[in-house]
């Protein structure tokens, strides 16, 4: 018993002599998940096509250690995002700002949810009359129909 | 010479193409059988054509003619010869030819597989893919010709394929893509017919979904595969970007969806007819769409083929004739199409409604996050739509899709009881509750939205298994052999939507689980996600074909037990310069590991080492692919295969 | 005989909608990023000068019309535009530096070797300055009015037609303005 405990210590005391140090090093577990989530919202705005996460252009670099400064001075997300937009405008996050103009983005598809709901209601109503109205009778009305659609 | 013979070959397939559009239409409206019947060799004399392009484009990739100059473009004498090939769709004028050319194939296909629909219709049908053919055909001979030379100083050595796409995933992942936009093209030519034919054969729907079918199981693999790929080559773990392209290619999917759901009321109740053709429009003007997107310049993309605003013309104006058309033939001709029977508002078709209204807003939504950045310019405003966006609207309509999906399989045609149906899910509720929660504390507790998402994709699973069980019984003869009687178009179903259960916990695992660290890692460190541990061993060089590169080599235990060996790469590409990295991924049903060398540190001694542990990846390519495969079983239904059918009259053709 | 109800129009009307914004897209530049610094100050600074022992301040780009070049040894594109730089010196237009992220020593052997069209160059070796200003890569070069204000932001190398199509207008106007 007191082998293993002897084994197991020195184990847990290597493993920290020789842990690789983190690249961004955070004082809690909720700023290093911030941080992920932020460098995924931010664009590279030389190598339009990637997040912050995933670009290896220098000003990326230099943006992901300013980030993470932000982060442990105490800034909040919004502060941080801000930051880079005054900087490099909206087009650096990966969040639309929301303005009366860029209102549409989301009213537009709610829009269409909506008058879909509509129309598909009226569209009930007037099937169901027609059942009503005809009732040819029902087809394959209870599970006895056999598997096919 | 190969490149001279493609090249004529090519203005052959266009005299093919026309007198395809032209002489069975023109058949049909004098009633004259014999244009008519031309239909189908014409559809293969276009087809032939394209094949001897295809040849002749891929001896020249062979044989390393660098004098044309596509070839030069996209090859190099030290390219592994299966890539050298592959390259025939590795750039914009190429990947056109493989449109065409399967364009050219589905058009002769559908020709030998349409014994049982009148010919009247088969001209009108191929007629129609001729038209599109024309387009594809003028756009690589007017802008885009893969055969042009370059005369008379030719370089001796290409500039190489994109090591980007030196990869089996570029082998595969665009003919799979193109045969979904491409086969979606038959339902348009189904749909554009009807509309020309002025009245509808009940059977339609019967002739026109196989083939919606089957181009969307290829498309389901086709973006199942990019996904994949670029999981794997890209180097950072991510597998959907939301990215322009890779929104191209979701249009046309969801599209295909609702007009798959929509063909299936078309085809049991002959209603909604006016509504499917809009659908089938509407799907294949999005193929079309996304290939504008790919190729005009209009979007910044990693995927983005050509940025030639000549091009981008050209197919505006191709996909404003194909979609404009259409869509006014639809305007002036659609109220010959309805035929709106009667249902109650519990039944199958008004859940069918449902899902169709909710895959339609997802398009919507996926379209104008892709385009909005278009109009927005126009007002000087340059702003960036990615996940934050899409995700916003797509995780709610997902859910309310799944929910909609128990009911309606559940539910029956015209009228359902509504008690009966809730008693059922009520029965089936609690045990995906329980099953769900306990399942969504794995590997660690889940967000209440990881929960949620859980308990829906079991509810899915637990009801499609409880539809089995109870139709196998309604036989009354013993539940396997009622088992065994329950048709294919039945399974596919279920396959395909136990698929996407599938492939939303496959989503929802990953995303709130996995876990990426950075790490400064030389030779002898170690580094450690949960009970994983890794240790980066040691570092070499080694020279590839056509490449130099720098690999690692890291051994990981899992609770101190031997897991995996893993071997990240940094490339340097000798043709381009070009710097790529290769990613060790250590793929596993349940989670994949994976490592990737990002920059070196201290003059290469040490590298920024990133480490990803994502469980449940692989289940969101599984679940595409039991989705295709659901559509594979489903077309194998055997009321394809009768190959006369009682309603349409033989022989007898109808005015237009 | 059904008569046709207007919304079976709704589709193409969407459509050609459509396809007008797809057109206006066609032979715009995606990728060109404008300044979001367009009409406001130069961001404050204090940073060393690379030719003198001074340090410089926001204040060095205010008082006349002048161009801010981002440059650095690494760039190959600054390279290529070197030349150009100099001629436009040579012609009075009044050219400050911003050597980006670079290392001094080299970077003035560079203008010792090449020539040195610029009035001050301000060292930017952290590249705290560039972020500040919205800078991506190199070379880019602002328009900076009297006021110290950013007028243009041009990203990649300053040519003649570049020139000629963005920088000269924004010159002239002020100068007719002034005039009048």
């Amino acid at each position: 018993m007191t082998m293993i405990l002897r084994i197991a210590f020195l184990l847990c005391v290597s493993l920290s002599a020789i842990a690789a140090p983190d690249i961004y090093q955070f004082d809690t577990p909720e700023q290093e998940q911030r941080f992920r989530v932020l460098l995924d919202e931010l664009r590279c705005p030389k190598c339009q096509n990637q997040s912050l996460a995933d670009s290896d252009a220098g000003i990326a670099q230099d943006m992901r250690t300013r980030v993470e400064a932000m982060i442990k001075e105490g800034k909040s997300n919004d502060e941080i995002v801000d930051y880079f937009v005054a900087r490099y405008g909206d087009f650096v996050s990966y969040r639309p700002p929301v303005t009366p103009t860029t209102s549409i983005l989301w009213l537009a598809p709610l829009l269409l949810l909506g008058s879909g709901a509509v129309v598909i209601v009226l569209l009930l109503r007037r099937a169901s009359a027609r059942v009503d109205e005809s009732d040819e009778g029902s087809e394959d009305s209870d599970v006895n129909q056999r598997g096919d659609r | 010479m190969a490149a001279e013979i493609g090249h004529l070959s090519l203005w052959l397939a266009l005299a093919a193409a026309l007198c395809l559009s032209v002489f069975p239409l023109i058949g049909v409206h004098r009633n004259i059988l014999a244009l008519q019947w031309y239909a189908r060799p014409l559809a293969w004399v276009q087809w032939l054509a394209l094949t001897l392009s295809m040849v002749c484009l891929g001896y020249s990739f062979y044989i390393n003619d660098f004098s044309v100059a596509y070839v030069a473009n996209h090859s190099n004498s030290a390219l592994p010869l299966a890539y050298r090939l592959s390259a025939i769709w590795g750039g914009h004028e190429g990947s056109l030819l493989l449109w065409g050319w399967m364009l050219g194939g589905w058009a002769a296909v559908v020709g030998v597989l349409s014994r049982s629909v009148p010919l009247h219709m088969v001209a009108r049908v191929l007629s129609v893919m001729g038209m599109i053919s024309v387009g594809f055909l003028l756009f690589m001979l007017l802008t885009s010709n893969p055969f042009d030379r370059v005369l008379p100083w030719f370089p001796l050595d290409g500039a190489d394929l994109n090591p980007l796409l030196q990869d089996p995933g570029l082998i595969i992942h665009p003919p799979m893509l193109y045969m979904g936009y491409v086969g979606f093209s038959v339902a348009f030519a189904f749909a554009v017919a009807g509309l020309l034919a002025g009245n509808m054969d009940p059977a339609w729907a019967r002739w026109a979904r196989p083939w919606t079918t089957v181009a969307w199981s290829f498309l389901t693999v086709g973006i199942a595969l990019g996904s994949w790929w670029a999981y794997y080559e890209l180097g950072w773990g991510g597998w959907w970007f939301w990215d322009p392209v890779e929104n191209a290619s979701l249009l046309p999917w969801l599209a295909g969806t609702a007009l798959i759901h929509s063909l299936a009321v078309t085809e049991k109740r002959n209603m909604f007819r006016a509504w499917t053709v809009l659908l089938a429009i509407i799907a294949f003007s999005l193929s079309l769409l996304g290939t504008f997107l790919v190729r005009s310049g209009v979007l910044t993309s990693v995927h983005a083929f050509a940025n030639d605003p000549e091009r981008g013309t050209f197919i505006l104006v191709f996909l404003s004739v194909v979609a404009g058309g259409a869509l006014t033939l639809f305007a002036f001709r659609s109220s010959a199409l309805t035929n709106n029977k009667g249902f109650k508002p519990v039944s199958r078709e008004a859940f069918l409604l449902g899902n169709n209204l909710i895959l339609l807003t997802a398009t919507f939504v996926v379209l104008v996050g892709t385009i909005a950045p278009l109009f927005f310019e126009a007002m000087d405003l340059k702003i960036s739509i990615r996940s934050p966006y899409f995700n916003g609207f797509f995780v709610p309509l997902t859910l309310v899709l799944i929910l909609l999906m128990v009911p309606g399989v559940f539910s029956n045609w015209k009228r359902q009881d509504g008690n009966g149906l809730l008693k059922r899910m009520a029965l089936l509720a609690p045990a995906a509750i329980i099953a769900g929660w306990f399942g969504a504390q794995l590997p660690e507790p889940s967000p209440w939205q990881g929960v949620l998402a859980i308990m829906l994709a079991l509810f899915l699973v637990f009801a499609h298994m409880d539809d089995v069980v109870r139709r196998a019984r309604a036989y009354g003869q013993g539940f396997f052999t009622g088992l065994a009687k329950l048709g294919r178009g039945y399974w596919g179903m279920v396959m395909a939507h136990c698929g996407l259960a599938v492939l939303v916990a496959g989503i929802t695992l990953v995303s709130f689980h996995e876990v990426e660290r950075d790490i400064r890692m030389g030779p002898g460190d170690q580094a450690a996600i949960g009970d994983y541990v890794f240790t980066f061993d040691s570092m070499d060089r080694y020279d590839g074909p056509n490449f130099d590169a720098t690999r690692g080599h890291f051994h990981v235990t899992h609770k101190g037990e031997p897991e995996a060996i893993m071997h990240p790469e940094k490339r340097t590409y000798h043709a381009s310069g070009q710097i790529m990295t290769e990613a060790a991924i250590d793929a596993g049903f349940w989670r994949d590991l994976y490592v990737a060398m990002g920059e070196p540190l201290d003059d290469g001694h040490a590298w920024a080492v990133r480490i990803y542990f994502k469980p449940g990846i692989r289940w969101i390519w599984l679940g595409a692919l039991i989705m295709a495969l659901g559509g594979a079983v489903a077309l194998s239904d055997k009321r394809y295969r009768r190959l006369r059918f009682a309603t349409s009259e033989e022989g007898v053709s109808h005015e237009s | 005989m059904k008569a046709n109800s207007p919304w079976v129009f709704l589709p193409l009307v969407g459509f050609v909608l459509l396809a007008v914004l797809l057109a206006s897209g066609l032979g715009r530049d995606p990728q060109e990023l404008p300044s979001a610094l367009v009409g406001k100050p130069v961001p404050n600074f204090s940073l060393p000068s690379l030719m003198t022992d001074k340090t410089l301040t926001q204040d060095s780009l205010k008082g006349r019309w002048q161009l801010l070049n981002v440059w650095a040894t690494w760039c190959p594109t600054c390279y290529v535009e070197h030349p150009f730089l100099l001629e436009l010196a040579a012609r009075g237009v009044a050219i400050a530096g911003l050597n980006y992220k670079d290392e001094s020593d080299p970077a003035r052997q560079y203008l010792a070797e090449h020539g040195n069209p610029f009035t001050h160059v301000i060292v930017d070796a952290d590249g705290q300055l560039g972020l500040d200003l919205g800078v991506y890569g190199a070379p880019e070069t602002f328009l900076i009015n009297p006021e110290g204000e950013i007028v243009l932001r041009h990203a990649g190398d300053l040519n003649a037609r570049v020139w000629q199509e963005k920088f000269v207008p924004l010159l002239e106007q002020d100068q007719q303005g002034g005039e009048a």
